[in-house]
């Protein structure tokens, strides 16, 4: 073996190679499984309508919606939070050692096991501030989750603005909040998009979190308002196919579906912007 | 007026920046304030090593010792698994792999990571689990190793696209000087590249780990959930991640079960800091 | 009559000492050239003057520098980023049109109404020679011009503040030599209303547009005087072997 190197290398190859189908295929095959059989669910009624006879027939119109309350909660507490923070990281601390700091907690911010994020929001959000099982609670929690998600986007899109811009701002006798306001956000909008369009998607696939701070099993109405439970559609995927007996194959796969096509389509749309504008960048 | 606008937005932005470590601390005060109740009643001895875990049991018996070692043995399997699959793969990718596979086989694994947790827990449940009864005879197919595959391939993008980092942060000049010598590209990359890499390759294989340790969802839907000492890797397990994710919704506010969760809670969460924290220093000590 | 006053000035970035002890007087209205080799602390220098280097980390300074006879350290900084204008090494256009690239100190400093920003603008780039050029193109993007019309537009944008003085880091390392003479004529022009300093790694381009030029060698300054004197009868050895090509 030792003594022929062309060949230990094509091997070598062959296994390194290998090991990527291993991952790429039955990744493809997940897909195609859920797409093949799930399409067949995917009427207008199944979107549209409320389920019904306890989820065996019916639609999913509820936890749609109910995912959607909850992603759009969380991103309104997240990236105001998220960018302002990435301005604080890049902007106004740079260099310190309060920034080492921040930069260690997002990155076990963003390290903690979804279900922990779940107690904390029941014990902070549901038991403490007297929220309940609801909306609000919810989509803090989530949005306390995907907080790390946008800061590091947010950071990498602030850093990538040249800092000589910020000198010329800065000398023509701006000053630091206008250089920021004027310049360097304008600059970095299209990475924070890509950031928080990321965090979306992570926010609606996510079950742990919404577990114990809003989810319904099974609430066929719309919300009411933000102290109201709802249905989400990870947890609804969960219910039916390990809670509820006799659920029609086809309602669990186009329920599969349609979660992987909301996360899929906001991945899509995150890396569009990101290409879109790497290739417009004039600097 | 300008300066006193000034004054306000570097404040707002000094708090949203202390923001992510208040939140840290938070999750840890709440785990600790709800946690902690339970060893007033509980040896904290007992609560670890214990080998039974029946919360609702009079009196409850909260050993989390069959949880660890649940969480322990899943997670080991699919480091097994994941840790050369995904230090291979990405070493292709950074290395081998012709710019036009390369941007497939990244794209592929950035679907992958896309994937809910829960879809994939569900397609595991209806492709893997039966298919794991039949390849072993087993009365169910909702065991470690199911568990264990699952999540070695959740663990998968982690690995790969932080190892792939590391990979390509090497500097070329070391390749090239490989390559002069004489030296086969495989040669170049096994004794050369990789080594120069593996700070970084450990903290891609600590996140993967970290991931897994942490999931809950898939795990939940196909280890079994039985919360016994494991024997073997084909039977069924609980882990620390299910247990609370199956319980607390069934646990009164503050009853002893509700407690017992959150102190579970606490181990998780010192699990995931410790493994971050090294992480964090093994990718910084890379970088420098 | 006396711009700036700078006393006994010392800068260091974390260890390494920059500047050691400079003190000059830049006079009102002249075009004062900075010469010397690579890391003789010329740009620092300059920098120093509307205190750019204390974006810098590591920054520490010691020293006194007066503008009109006010100690300028303790001085509103963005009030004196306003009255001291900066061109820089590379040309710098924002990412924004013409118009709104000369527009936007002006609007940072509260002018909002647009006839306004118009006259400012057109005078802007009328002084720095660039209005016949892009008055047609106004409202595209400032990429699109050439480097020399660029330079003279990053001029016409520290123009539009109305500053007093201007600093020139540099300003036509990146040009070629007609674009470079536009930009020097155009500072000859300047000096009538502002006060320049230049600082330049172009001997010649000093000789050429200096009413005085300082020589700063290892963060100190060797000497200053009449260009014409500097050129032909230099005081210090280190002058002469600088200006005679010997080093730098």
């Amino acid at each position: 073996m030792k003594k022929n190197p062309e060949r230990s290398q094509k091997i070598a190859f062959f296994f390194l190679l290998l090991a990527n189908l291993l991952i790429v295929v039955p990744v493809g095959l997940i897909i195609v499984i859920i797409v093949a059989k799930g399409f067949p669910a995917l009427t207008w009624e199944f979107i549209s309508q409320m389920p019904r006879q306890g989820m065996r027939a019916g639609g999913i119109f509820p936890a749609i919606i109910g995912t959607i309350y909850l992603v759009g909660g969380a991103i309104l507490f997240a990236l105001p939070i998220g960018v302002l923070a990435a301005i604080y990281l890049c902007e106004y601390a740079t260099h310190s050692r309060m920034s080492r700091v921040v930069k260690l907690a997002i990155v076990n911010l963003a390290g903690v096991p979804s279900v922990v994020y779940g107690l904390f929001g029941l014990a902070l959000f549901v038991v403490f501030c007297k929220f309940g099982v609801s909306i609000l609670s919810g989509a803090l929690t989530l949005g306390i989750m995907i907080l790390p998600i946008i800061i590091t986007a947010s950071r990498e899109a602030l850093e990538s603005v040249p800092p000589a811009f910020r000198e010329v701002s800065l000398s023509l006798g701006a000053s630091k909040w206008q250089t920021i306001r004027n310049i360097v956000l304008p600059n970095a909008i299209p990475g924070i998009l890509t950031g928080a369009i990321l965090g979306l998607g992570r926010a609606s696939g996510e079950t742990a979190p919404i577990l114990f701070t809003v989810a319904a099993f099974y609430l066929p109405r719309l919300p009411s308002s933000v102290f109201d439970q709802v249905m989400a559609l990870p947890y609804h995927l969960y219910v039916i196919s390990t809670q509820v007996p006799n659920v029609d194959e086809k309602i669990r796969y186009g329920t599969a579906l349609v979660l992987l096509l909301l996360v899929l389509f906001m991945n899509s749309v995150a890396i569009l912007i990101r290409n879109k504008f790497r290739k417009q960048k004039r600097w | 007026m300008r300066k006193c606008k000034e004054w306000i937005i570097e404040k707002l932005v000094f708090l949203c920046g202390m923001a992510s470590i208040v939140f840290v601390g938070l999750i840890f005060l709440f785990l600790l304030k709800e946690g902690l109740a339970l060893f007033a009643t509980v040896n904290p001895l007992e609560f670890l090593a214990g080998k039974k875990w029946y919360p609702i049991s009079e009196p409850p018996q909260m050993g989390i010792l069959p949880l660890i070692l649940g969480s322990l043995l899943v997670t080991v399997g699919a480091a097994v698994i994941s840790v050369p699959i995904g230090v291979s793969c990405a070493i292709y990718i950074a290395e081998v792999a012709p710019a036009s596979i390369k941007n497939k086989l990244k794209a592929g694994i950035e679907l992958l990571a896309a994937i809910p947790s829960v879809v994939l827990g569900f397609i595991g449940m209806v492709t893997l689990v039966p298919w794991i009864k039949q390849l072993f005879h087993l009365p169910t197919g909702l065991t470690a190793l199911s568990g264990s595959i699952m999540l070695a391939f959740m663990a998968m993008p982690t690995i790969v696209s932080i190892a792939e980092d590391a990979l390509y942060s090497v500097p070329k000049s070391y390749r090239e000087g490989a390559l002069a010598l004489g030296a086969t590209h495989w040669q170049a990359i096994y004794r050369v590249i990789v080594p120069a890499a593996s700070s970084g390759i450990v903290a891609a294989v600590m996140l993967g780990i970290g991931r897994v340790i942490g999931e809950t969802m898939a795990v939940m839907m196909i280890t079994g959930n039985s919360a016994v000492m494991p024997e073997s890797i084909l039977q069924p397990v609980r882990t620390l991640t299910a247990t609370i994710a199956a319980e607390m919704g069934e646990a009164v506010v503050g009853s002893e079960h509700y407690f017992g969760l959150f102190a579970v809670g606490i181990v998780l969460f010192v699990i995931s800091f410790m493994i971050n924290v090294t992480a964090d220093l093994f990718l910084h000590k890379n970088r420098s | 009559m006396v711009k700036f006053s700078v006393k006994k000035l010392h800068v260091w970035f974390g260890a390494a000492h920059i500047l050691r002890g400079v003190s000059l007087d830049i006079l009102s209205n002249e075009i004062l050239s900075v010469i010397g080799p690579a890391n003789s602390g010329k740009t620092t220098f300059l920098r120093m003057l509307n205190r750019l280097n204390e974006l810098e980390p590591g920054f520490r300074m010691n020293g006194a520098i007066a503008l009109d006879g006010a100690d300028s350290l303790s001085e509103d900084v963005e009030r004196l980023r306003k009255r001291i204008g900066m061109v820089f090494a590379m040309p710098l256009p924002l990412p924004l049109s013409i118009f709104d690239n000369v527009a936007y100190g002006a609007r940072m400093h509260g002018i909002r109404k647009t006839a306004r920003l118009q006259g400012i603008v057109e005078q802007a780039l009328r002084e720095a020679y660039l209005w016949d050029e892009v008055k047609d193109r106004l409202p595209t993007s400032a990429f699109n011009l050439s480097g020399g019309q660029q330079q003279r537009l990053c001029i016409a944008r520290t123009l539009a503040v109305q500053p007093e003085v201007i600093l020139f880091d540099e300003p036509c390392s990146g040009l070629d030599p007609i674009s470079t003479a536009k930009v020097e004529e155009a500072m000859l022009k300047l000096k009538r209303q502002y006060t320049l300093i230049l600082v330049t790694n172009n001997v010649k381009q000093a000789a050429r547009v200096g009413d005085r030029t300082a020589f700063f060698l290892n963060g100190e300054l060797i000497e200053v005087n009449k260009t014409d004197k500097i050129f032909t009868v230099p005081a210090d050895k280190r002058t002469e072997d600088y200006i005679r090509g010997k080093f730098g």
